[in-house]
């Protein structure tokens, strides 16, 4: 196997949308996978945000540069448009202020790009309709009681999200995971899906209104 | 190959150095030991600079005698540890104004015949540094892997990437800041004036085996709180008794705290001079950093939950001064509950981050060559 394909599905899809040589923010980076895949295979300059010491020592053995920081407090260390590109990578769901977040996402960098599991598939749909059980999942393995998730979305929630945040999506990529192997959804993703991606950009100036830092 | 230390060195500076206040100081001697080897490229050269009461004795290992004694840093460096000196080639020197070897306020100033005391002229963090670069020319290290330290060690390693950048390819600063607070430098403040109103002090100019001891001690003793946290403090004493189950009713040492400083300052007093303590605080208190505008090294920079004598809050603006001028920066903060101390305490999950940062910038800098 080729390091591209050790890596989590989605994060293989977000390395994808990133161009080459561009300075990108990964935050919740963990042990720093997509970061050293950016880094080395696409010649990106990567600075990454993790929670958990054990994640940041791996970093740095990998050399990646990495702060520990809870991302509840926001960006505040980190200068404005100093990114091109900024990810949430399966990370919006344990985020507690995600507005403020998501604000300082589009304030040090061009481009947000987010992944997150939609809660609005059919299977959890149905396992919380019909079976009155909470959902879990391969995106959402958790059981309720046992989870660091706080937020739960769905593909057309987080479009609602971005809207009254000032955010426009550029971009949306629905996807089915299935051992982590990820095939586009066209057709009813909010359905049909259980992971998206989006690419994400501050709205223009007139749209900024809603939320301001 | 084994890992040797060498034991206790001396160097003596054949040129002058001219220091920030202005003035020189003549024929200074350096006391530093080294760890390990040196490689040919010079590539694994590591400086790791000492905190206040520190000395070049960073670590134990196997060489003369009096190498198996314990460093002031052990569990962080020696053989197999972070600052491995079975790969690294450590160098750790008594700071300029010191105690222990290094020309300070105790030496004997060449010009009168006599010890300097209080004309002594008063030395910066950046004058230690540039004490050390000097060492490293008399030992052929033209470029530092890196150069570790916290506390005031840290700071000294902070000049470094600031006063020689391209010397410099990583740098380590642990439980430190770019300028202390007020808090801080009321404690040093205190531990200075507890000095100065010691009776024995006599300007500066005791005799060294009649020294202001009750002043050094109770300096210390203030120290002692200011790298403890009130966590460390309830678990370690609480409001226990020593050796008594009853109050006595008198003005003794009775309760467990009380007997722990007393003993640390006694302790101190043996080994440590009063002027150099006047004169590292007061280096302390002048540090300013001003981060290099170009040739950044890569940082590290931690901090300690509990240390509220150099707070994470001031070691994330050192952090935040670094991206600003986009430099490559690790930056972590320990939970601990052992204070300001954590950093010498700490060695096992901040040893894990400083040995993962140390080993890829040998990685790194044997890829360009060997050419650091």
């Amino acid at each position: 196997m080729t390091p591209a394909e050790l890596l989590r599905a989605d994060l293989r899809l977000i390395a994808d949308l990133v161009p080459e040589g561009s300075r990108v923010l990964d935050l919740g980076c963990g042990d720093g996978a997509l970061l050293e895949h950016l880094r080395d295979r696409r010649g990106c300059q990567v600075r990454g945000i993790e929670i958990s010491l054990s994640g940041v020592t791996t970093c740095a053995r990998r050399g990646l540069p990495v702060l520990q920081t809870d991302l509840d407090e926001g960006l505040k260390d980190l200068p404005g448009g100093s990114f091109d590109i900024v990810v949430l990578s399966q990370t919006l769901q344990e985020v507690r202020n995600l507005r403020l977040l998501l604000a300082e996402m589009v304030r040090v960098g061009t481009k947000a790009i987010i992944s997150y599991p939609n809660f609005g598939h059919y299977t959890s749909r149905l396992r919380l309709g019909l079976r009155g059980r909470m959902p879990v999942s391969e995106t959402l393995p958790y059981e309720w009681y046992d989870t660091p998730n706080v937020h739960y979305t769905t593909i057309t929630d987080f479009r609602a999200l971005c809207r009254t945040t000032g955010l426009v999506i550029r971009q949306e990529i629905a996807l089915r995971v299935r051992e982590n192997r990820a095939r586009p959804v066209r057709f009813a993703p909010n359905l049909r899906a259980d992971l998206a991606v989006a690419v994400v950009t501050r709205a223009p100036d007139e749209g900024t209104s809603s939320f301001c830092l | 190959m084994a890992a040797s230390a060498s034991g206790p060195q001396t160097l003596v500076l054949e040129e002058a150095v001219r220091l920030a206040c202005g003035r020189s100081l003549e024929s200074v001697e350096v006391a530093y030991e080294t760890f390990g080897t040196l490689e040919d490229a010079g590539g694994n050269a590591v400086l790791v600079c000492h905190a206040l009461s520190g000395d070049a004795h960073v670590a134990s290992g196997p060489g003369p005698a009096g190498s198996e004694r314990p460093g002031w840093w052990e569990g962080m460096a020696g053989p197999g540890l972070p600052i491995d000196t079975d790969r690294y080639f450590v160098i750790c020197a008594n700071v300029l104004g010191g105690c222990s070897g290094t020309t300070g306020p105790g030496s004997v100033d060449p010009s009168t015949g006599e010890r300097y005391g209080l004309r002594f002229p008063l030395v910066t963090i950046e004058d230690m540094v540039e004490v050390q670069a000097r060492l490293l020319d008399s030992l052929g290290v033209d470029r530092l892997l890196a150069v570790v330290g916290g506390s005031m060690g840290g700071m000294q390693a902070l000049a470094w990437a600031s006063r020689y950048p391209e010397r410099v390819n990583a740098v380590v600063a642990a439980a430190t800041t770019g300028r202390i607070g007020a808090q801080a430098i009321a404690f040093n403040e205190v531990g200075r004036a507890a000095i100065l109103a010691d009776p024995a002090f006599n300007g500066g100019d005791y005799e060294l085996d009649l020294p202001p001891a009750e002043g050094l001690a109770i300096a210390r003793m203030v120290g002692h709180i200011t790298y403890l946290s009130q966590e460390s403090m309830r678990e370690k004493f609480g409001r226990r008794l020593r050796d008594r189950d009853e109050h006595a009713f008198e003005f003794v040492s009775e309760f467990e705290v009380e007997s722990y400083l007393a003993y640390q300052g006694r302790r101190f007093v043996e080994r440590f001079d009063a002027n150099t303590y006047l004169y590292m605080t007061k280096a302390m208190d002048y540090f300013d950093w001003q981060p290099p505008k170009s040739m950044l090294p890569r940082f590290l920079v931690t901090s300690f939950t509990s240390d509220w004598l150099f707070p994470t809050a001031q070691a994330r603006e050192i952090v935040r001064v670094l991206l600003e001028r986009d430099a490559e920066v690790t930056f972590a903060e320990i939970a601990s509950p052992y204070g300001h101390d954590a950093f010498l305490l700490e060695t096992e999950r901040h040893g894990a981050l400083v040995a993962a940062f140390l080993a890829r910038a040998l990685e790194d800098g044997r890829c360009l060559g060997g050419a650091l």
